[in-house]
């Protein structure tokens, strides 16, 4: 199936991601194709990030996936980007199995998975300047707001476990997570932060 | 909750960091409240950066494929309503309501009385889908009908149904085995045909409250209408 969808896909690279998510709402499934390549690697990153399992997060990124293809036609570009509702998707997918495993997690992989000779370099670069973009945005928050976002998104822990955890009252860790998130948004919409808005990398084989 | 508590649950939401009820009750609000959907749009887009602040090693490519061929699977139970654009919402809420007529209720409200704050057409969407089901069956009650499909989906139609009033809201309720589930809140003031949030088990009871704005994860007064999904024998 892959060898026979790359050559349509090459026809959604001028297409936004809403205009993608449009397509699969007709039940398109050579813009699945298109979303997964624009996003399944991500998806997989964070994923794997939150369950450190390949099949649970194999798991996780096809379930989103499937459910962004049965409810497309529910995205609202009203209520956010089509990137975000996706990888919230695939990000909820996760939290729910991670909760029910109870592997969670927070630090940060440390064996680097090995790169795959089929990936284009354009991929890597612009996906390594994300990863520095939103570290170095992270970096820039007080501790405690950033600990409150990591625990949150990448581990998966909901506000009162990290309550319990932090030995904090709820309240403080809600207003973390909102400060920090706000915070968060503004550092990445800065223009020193790289906020260029991105397009789709074409593909170039 | 509070609706004061709710607002302040919104980057806690945006970070799936909710347990379950207070995610419902979010969701339940969110659909209400204007600046809350706002405020979330914003902070689910820095959320949703997050994703790209940790290594991306590369999935296995049989991932791609497996996700393909699930999909393809799938798309033959892909309800037949789409394009959207080549289909004005009209004739949708026509479908819907030459069913509706069938099951004897008044054609216009199905486009007037949906709740407002959330997608109408989306609601409407469902409606027709389920009433247009094949084997979907009709079971009438004092207040109105339960239209459920084969596969669980269902949607209420009630007539008659006074505004709920300021500060209140209709909830819809689902009782299977355990304790009432939410399903759906909606307004009055006229017929209502809403899609219940969840499916409807046979032998499962269909509860409609009239709760506090925002709704509540379990009822708190009487049911005043009641109607169960009888068993096919």
């Amino acid at each position: 199936m892959s060898e026979t969808a790359r050559p349509v896909v090459r026809s959604f690279a001028h297409l936004s991601d809403e205009a993608v998510v449009a397509l699969l709402a007709r039940s398109d499934e050579s813009a699945l194709a298109e979303l997964y390549d624009r996003f399944g690697r991500v998806a997989y990153g964070l994923a794997l990030r939150i369950l450190r399992d390949d099949k649970l997060a194999e798991d996780a990124v096809q379930e989103g996936f499937l459910t962004a293809w049965r409810n497309a036609d529910r995205f609202m570009p009203e209520r956010g980007k089509a990137s975000t509702w996706l990888l919230t998707l695939v990000h909820r997918r996760a939290v729910d199995l991670v909760r029910r495993e109870d592997r969670r997690r927070a630090e940060p992989l440390s064996e680097t998975a090995e790169p795959e000779a089929s990936v284009s370099a354009e991929d890597d670069a612009w996906l390594r300047f994300e990863r520095e973009r939103v570290q170095s945005a992270l970096k820039q928050l007080p501790d405690q707001q950033r600990e409150a976002l990591e625990l949150a998104y990448y581990g998966g822990f909901s506000q009162t476990e990290l309550a319990e955890r932090l030995g904090q009252p709820v309240g403080t860790i809600k207003s973390r997570m909102f400060t920090g998130l706000a915070r968060l948004r503004e550092l990445l919409a800065e223009p020193g932060n790289g906020e260029a808005a991105w397009k789709p990398t074409p593909y170039t084989t | 909750m509070e609706a004061n508590a709710l607002h302040d649950l919104t980057a806690a939401y945006a970070l799936d960091a909710l347990d379950p009820e207070d995610a419902r009750a979010y969701e339940a609000h969110l659909a209400r409240c204007e600046r809350c959907r706002e405020e979330l749009a914003e902070l689910s887009d820095a959320a949703g950066a997050l994703a790209y602040g940790t290594e991306a090693p590369v999935p296995p490519p049989e991932l791609r494929a497996r996700i393909l061929q699930e999909a393809a699977r799938e798309r033959p139970n892909v309800v037949p309503l789409r394009p959207r654009w080549a289909k004005p919402v009209a004739a949708i809420a026509a479908v819907a309501a030459c069913t509706a007529i069938g099951l004897g209720i008044w054609a216009a409200t199905l486009s007037s009385q949906l709740d407002r704050s959330e997608s109408r057409l989306a609601r409407q969407e469902r409606v027709a889908q389920i009433l247009g089901q094949p084997g979907s069956r009709t079971i009438s009650f004092a207040r109105g009908t339960l239209v459920v499909a084969p596969n669980g989906e269902a949607a209420l139609v009630l007539r008659n149904l006074a505004p709920a009033g300021n500060g209140r809201t209709y909830e819809a309720w689902i009782a299977a085995e355990g304790a009432p589930e939410p399903a759906g809140l909606f307004e009055g003031g006229g017929a209502v045909a809403i899609p219940l949030d969840r499916p409807v088990p046979e032998g499962a009871t269909v509860m409609v409250t009239k709760e506090p704005a925002g709704g509540r994860t379990s009822p708190s007064s009487q049911p005043f209408a009641i109607v169960r999904n009888a068993a096919q024998s």
